[in-house]
């Protein structure tokens, strides 16, 4: 499902390509969630949703100037608030 | 020797990097991938480089050397990274560049166009070493962007030397080398403003400082309180046994009793939540630096990058256009190639002529002309002039679509695929690097940073055809698939046949990875992540340099040194009779059962064998063994070719039997030894060539019964 709601809170893997939202909390843990806050998914982050892949996933996001593609299961465990 | 000053040996380890520096002054060069480090590189040390791997880590590592104002500098080439909390090999290894080798200074290149993202490795690097210069690149792409960079402000924010460079045009060099030469030597102070933690930590990393007293002044104190503070316990042990090993207990101590009070007041906060709040901190810091040093105008026009990506990974044309560029680098490989393939092949058996004209009037035995000249010689001239033409053509190609940025999106648009395979997304690179060498596709293994995924992506790896298959595969396309047509439809036809060949060995290697992630490499697909950078506008110069220098010449020079003794050894089997038949003879009259069930005959098979120093010298050998001319032969027409296979029985089965078992099967020795050093497993090197030669069986068996059954062929 594509949320699009306006203050909705959802998980990054859910906003739809073209809106943007702020990250609130990262679910993962261990070396995963190190790895995402490496690339900059830190609360407050402001992320937009570019693109999916030919295939549907994984899913492109702007973030810090920067495009970083993410799979589902990883862009699943960002929480956002959708802008 | 190793790098290490005395000014800071006091911290030094065992994990000393043994680079040997040809320069006295040694500069690191850090900075994350994408930011055109590579042309800092390349533009500071010129052609005065080499490359190698980091002590015991499949880490590539490059240094160079460049002198300014009659001073000389080794410069060390760290691996691109996006962090230095060591969530990688490539992140310890520049971490404890940094950390041990004490460099006189660090250069940090980052990427104008995003400088924020960048800006988290600087603050990171700033707090391991004050000497810190960083190199704001690509300033000429930002300003096409509209993004203007303030460097007198980063310098106040950040308290160390600013350079703007574009490293490409050769912009900003100069003033890098100054302030790299003023930090080393001492004669610029810089004081790094720190990113600034919350109070509890604060007073946390203040507290262990205390306890750090005794590690001395050229220790990065703050850094280490900081690592011990979240528990790294990688960089306590290997510092503490380090101590130890070199006698100095009390510094050993003191840094026992600092982990010591970190377990204590980190108490039982989890591990992730502190590393949350530096990290958070550290970006909170990059947002407030760049919102101060960065100005966006308005961006005028379009985005390009945007632009290009709704079409190069749009949903219905981002894979068709991924097989249509294929195409066209294949077709223009085969059409170009041809013509310099024969003017050379012209050339060299020229110069065989002449050869064998010495060797008569020295009287040499006939045995000695032989091994050396229809042996050796021929080997090295079929290779030579059936591998330079097409690699001098594909790899500048194949090293265009990599500059321009385009190989990413090739992982992007596939991702899908290789996951539901059980591997990585980056997989479809390191497959596309095996269509020049499958040696350096598995070597380019190493950028997928999962032991199991990297391990499914060097098992099969081989399943793409590289350059010393593709004529092969071509000539055999060209003959069987599309006789008879026009000449242009005829290349276009065989590059047709060659792309779905290459399909077919796509699928494979998704069908093989999803087997191998189902029973010997079980296990869920790890994180993936994958940068999309913005297209840059290739650089032709760079991209022919590196391509005939790192790929083209570097791969004939390996295939040269097996082709001489395999062309040596070739020749005497073919000329070894007993009782009225060559031992190539011999060993193909032995394959002939096994060959003919899978739709080759035993010559085509033993040739494959072979041919395992070098896949190239498999027509020759078949050549050769046919005409049992006893030395490999160069026909100079397609047609004269066709004549000789069909004249020894072959059909359309047995040359589409014979390209897919070229296709699949076993890689090369060279390629054997490469997985072997990079796997250090000589059981995962037998896998490799157990997997593929038996998918080759199975596939040729099936196709070839099926064939056979229905009265095809």
């Amino acid at each position: 499902m594509a949320i699009g709601v306006d203050g909705l809170s959802s998980a990054l893997a859910d906003l739809a390509p073209g809106r943007c939202g702020l990250v609130t909390s990262l679910l993962a843990t261990g070396l995963p969630r190190r790895r995402l806050l490496d690339l900059g998914f830190v609360p407050g982050t402001r992320v937009e949703s570019v693109r999916r892949s030919p295939a549907g996933d994984p899913t492109a996001f702007a973030l810090r100037g920067a495009t970083i593609a993410l799979r589902h299961e990883e862009a699943d465990l960002i929480t956002i608030r959708v802008l | 020797m190793g790098l290490t000053r005395d000014s800071c040996g006091s911290a030094v380890t065992q994990v000393r990097p043994c680079v040997a520096a040809t320069a006295p002054i040694v500069i690191a060069l850090a900075g994350n991938p994408n930011t055109g480090k590579s042309t800092v590189f390349n533009a500071l040390t010129g052609m005065n480089q080499h490359t190698g791997n980091w002590p015991g880590k499949t880490v590539t590592h490059a240094q160079g050397t460049f002198r300014h104002r009659g001073v000389a500098y080794t410069l060390i080439d760290l691996p691109g990274t996006y962090s230095l909390l060591a969530n990688s090999v490539e992140e310890e290894v520049a971490r404890d560049f940094i950390y041990h080798a004490c460099p006189h200074a660090t250069v940090v290149v980052a990427d104008a166009t995003c400088l924020e993202r960048n800006l988290n490795l600087v603050l990171q690097i700033m707090e391991l070493t004050p000497r810190v210069v960083l190199c704001v690149n690509l300033v000429d792409e930002a300003r096409r962007k509209g993004i203007q960079v303030d460097s007198s402000r980063l310098e106040r924010e950040l308290g160390i030397p600013v350079v703007l460079t574009a490293a490409r045009r050769g912009e900003g060099l100069d003033e890098l080398k100054e302030a790299l030469a003023r930090v080393a030597g001492g004669e610029v102070a810089s004081y790094p403003s720190w990113p600034v933690y919350d109070p509890e930590l604060e007073t946390g990393i203040a507290r262990l400082m205390d306890h750090l007293q005794p590690l001395g002044e050229s220790v990065p104190r703050r850094w280490l309180a900081i690592r011990l503070l979240e528990g790294d316990s990688d960089v306590h042990l290997k510092l503490v046994s380090a101590y130890r090993e070199k006698g100095e207990l009390a510094r050993a101590n003191a840094l026992d009793a600092a982990g010591e009070a970190a377990v204590g007041w980190r108490g039982d906060l989890p591990a992730d939540a502190i590393r949350d709040r530096l990290v958070t901190a550290i970006f909170r810091r990059t947002e407030e630096v760049a919102g101060l040093a960065v100005s966006q105008r308005k961006p005028r026009g379009i985005d390009w990058d945007r632009r290009l990506d709704d079409i190069l990974t749009s949903r219905w044309l981002g894979i068709p256009i991924m097989l249509i560029l294929l195409g066209v680098i294949f077709w223009i490989t085969v059409s170009g190639a041809n013509y310099p393939s024969e003017l050379l092949a012209r050339a060299l058996f020229w110069g065989q002529d002449r050869l064998t004209d010495l060797f008569t009037v020295w009287g040499a035995p006939a045995w000695l002309h032989g091994v050396l000249v229809l042996g050796m010689y021929r080997g090295l001239a079929w290779v030579v002039s059936v591998m330079l033409p097409p690699m001098a053509i594909f790899f500048p190609l194949f090293t265009l679509l990599e500059d321009l940025g385009y190989l990413p999106r090739v992982a992007f648009n596939l991702d899908r695929y290789f996951r539901r395979a059980g591997a990585h997304g980056k997989q479809a690179l390191t497959m596309s690097m095996g269509f020049g060498c499958n040696a350096a596709g598995v070597i380019a293994c190493r950028i997928i940073d999962s032991p199991r995924e990297r391990l499914i992506a060097t098992l099969t790896n081989n399943l793409v055809p590289c350059n010393g298959r593709f004529p092969f595969l071509i000539s055999l396309a060209s003959i069987f698939v599309t006789g008879g047509t026009a000449v242009g439809l005829r290349s276009m036809g065989a590059a047709a046949t060659v792309v779905g060949l290459v399909l077919f060995g796509i699928l494979v290697t998704l069908g093989v990875s999803w087997l191998l992630s189902r029973t010997l490499l079980r296990g869920i697909p790890s994180s993936f992540s994958l940068e999309l950078p913005p297209y840059r506008p290739p650089q032709i110069g760079r991209i022919l340099v590196r391509s005939i220098f790192d790929r083209t010449l570097f791969v004939l020079g390996r295939a040269v040194t097996v082709a001489a003794p395999a062309g040596a050894i070739t020749w005497i089997l073919g000329n070894t009779y007993v009782g009225g038949l060559s031992l190539i003879q011999h060993g193909a009259a032995f394959l002939q059962p096994l060959a003919h069930l899978i739709g080759l005959d035993g010559v085509i098979l033993a040739a494959f064998i072979l041919a395992l120093p070098a896949n190239e010298i498999v027509m020759p050998i078949i050549l050769m063994t046919y005409l049992a001319t006893g030395s490999m032969i160069e026909l100079d027409s397609l047609s004269a070719l066709r004549e000789v296979l069909v004249g020894h029985g072959w059909t359309w089965l047995t040359a589409l039997s014979a390209m897919l078992f070229s296709l699949l099967h076993f890689p090369c020795s060279t390629t054997l030894l490469t997985i072997k050093r990079e796997t250090h497993s000589s059981r995962w090197t037998l896998l490799a060539a157990l997997i593929p030669t038996g998918v080759a069986l199975l596939v040729c068996l099936v196709v070839t019964q099926t064939v056979r059954l229905l009265g095809l062929a």
